[in-house]
């Protein structure tokens, strides 16, 4: 089986894509998921157990679930019928922005907060104000907020559900690698399925050792603390 | 050395007596079940075999009413894989299904005449619709051929939806541009590379003509506000073929379930199937050696 033959123009517009709309995803989930997770780990007010909850449920939302949800939205019939962004990059966007949006909030909050617990009391008896202490902790927590990053990117790259329901796999159009496997294997065309499995899997492999870099980055410089 | 051996044999003959053990039981049972042919399969391994088959024959709920009436007579109990028709000859290619039962001419006689196939019938057919909007922006109502939609539809620049899979339904709208001599292509013609049931509701949501089956078509009507815009055209019928895998080990019970379909009594239940639901049937039997 010749891998490269099945390797063409075709297959690489669609791998641009892939990594065109999860990327656009992460950075809206960047945007908004970085601010609020920091500030939900650096504030305390009445009622942020069940913030904190619902931000964990969510990390776990089924992605062909949120790929529905957009689909009726954005259905002619739809309230956002109007925008005319059923089976578009734009809806596909979307849906892969709901599903990392609450990965990096999360991620970011459970890494925020544990350097707040090392850094406070240091910081405060240096006499730093509170901007910048929490600027200060929240650099600290950068290793555990890019791995946040990573983890969210992996999914949103190897998703297939909602990407297939509100993209409608159209070629040239909103075809990915994922919805591309599915459609090449159907067709019995297996050495083009796995020839773009194969670069989902290096792509995620790739995001996985940064992944793993972090975490033992970071667990080398608490013991380097202790 | 001699130990592991005796472990190893101990482990097969282990294995054997559970095989022996789960099986056995069910070849009675199905012996008892029916009344006739279940003695011609020769043994118990030869009592279930694959059909691999389009999205439509299953969609449809075809299957569903046929393949229990054949479990029931013969004991043997039929796998089946709905997959689009070019993974179904695939599948059938590397000898990973006993029967096929697809609709695509020219890639079925390919099949046979690549020396995979044997034994392949016609079984039955059924329309193909063009289906488009209401509003009918293309005109395509007050043309009578295929062709002649096809080419207003291109002319106009109408958005078509095409399935773009390969699948029989594809297969037999390519060969429909290619009579017409247009090779579609532009923002008007979009590949959905997906199921016809996808394929219909991204053309309501498009406002797009796109060819269906009928009985996909008829499945989803409630759902869609799409109209039929041409149908009768000979060119738009739709056969579905049914044919032995050449390389299967379970030709017997493969030759039972092709009989089954293309029998007299098969092919009235064919004739019947949906009769009820939609006022008529979905497929008309047309059984016939090639």
């Amino acid at each position: 089986m010749n891998l490269n033959l099945s390797f063409n123009d075709n297959v690489l517009s669609v791998i641009l894509l892939s990594l065109e709309i999860s990327t656009t995803a992460i950075i809206i989930g960047i945007l908004i998921g970085i601010p609020i997770g920091a500030l939900l780990a650096l504030t305390r007010f009445p009622g942020k157990r069940w913030i904190v909850a619902l931000v964990y449920t969510c990390m776990g939302l089924p992605p062909v679930l949120i790929g529905v949800i957009i689909y009726l939205m954005l259905s002619r019939y739809g309230p956002l019928g109007s925008l005319e962004w059923l089976f578009s990059p734009q809806a596909m966007m979307m849906a892969q922005s709901i599903l990392v949006t609450p990965i990096i909030l999360g991620l970011t909050m459970s890494a925020v907060q544990a350097k707040e617990k090392l850094y406070t009391e240091a910081l405060k008896s240096l006499g730093a104000t509170p901007w910048q202490a929490a600027w200060t902790i929240i650099k600290e927590a950068r290793k555990g907020i890019f791995a946040g990053l990573g983890t969210a990117f992996g999914r949103a790259i190897s998703e297939v559900g909602a990407v297939m329901l509100v993209g409608g796999n159209i070629e040239g159009h909103t075809r990915v690698m994922t919805t591309a496997i599915i459609l090449e294997t159907r067709m019995g065309n297996y050495p083009t399925a796995l020839t773009i499995g194969f670069v989902l899997l290096a792509i995620s492999f790739i995001l996985n050792s940064f992944l793993v870099m972090g975490i033992i980055g970071n667990l080398r410089e608490e013991r380097n603390y202790w | 050395m001699k130990r592991i051996s005796f472990y190893i044999f101990s482990l097969f003959l282990l294995l054997g007596l559970l095989i022996g053990c789960s099986s056995a039981p069910k070849a009675d049972k199905a012996a008892q079940d029916t009344s006739k042919p279940a003695a011609q399969a020769t043994d118990s391994k030869d009592k279930e075999i694959t059909l691999a088959t389009t999205t439509s024959t299953q969609d449809s709920g075809l299957l569903d009413y046929m393949v229990p009436i054949f479990e029931k007579q013969t004991g043997i109990k039929v796998k089946v894989v709905a997959v689009g028709t070019g993974q179904a000859i695939k599948i059938g290619q590397d000898g990973n299904a006993d029967v096929l039962l697809v609709h695509a001419r020219s890639q079925e006689d390919k099949f046979v005449q690549d020396g995979y196939g044997v034994d392949a019938y016609d079984v039955m057919y059924n329309q193909f619709y063009l289906v488009g909007p209401e509003k009918d922006p293309a005109g395509v109502k007050n043309v009578k051929t295929a062709a002649e939609a096809l080419k207003l539809i291109s002319d106009k620049k109408s958005t078509f939806i095409s399935r773009g899979d390969e699948s029989g339904t594809h297969t037999k709208e390519k060969s429909i541009w290619k009579a017409v001599g247009i090779n579609p292509e532009g923002e008007w013609y979009v590949k959905a590379g997906q199921g016809m049931g996808a394929t219909l509701q991204m053309a309501d949501e498009k406002g797009g003509y796109t060819l269906t089956d009928e009985a996909t078509f008829l499945s989803h009507k409630g759902k869609l506000g799409l109209q039929v815009v041409l149908q009768g055209d000979p060119l738009l019928f739709n056969p579905y073929g049914i044919m032995k895998v050449k390389s299967t080990k379970k030709s017997d019970s493969a030759d039972q379930l092709i009989h089954f379909f293309v029998d007299e009594n098969g092919q009235k239940l064919i004739s019947e199937f949906g009769k009820d639901k939609y006022g008529k049937g979905l497929f008309v039997p047309s059984a016939k050696k090639r």
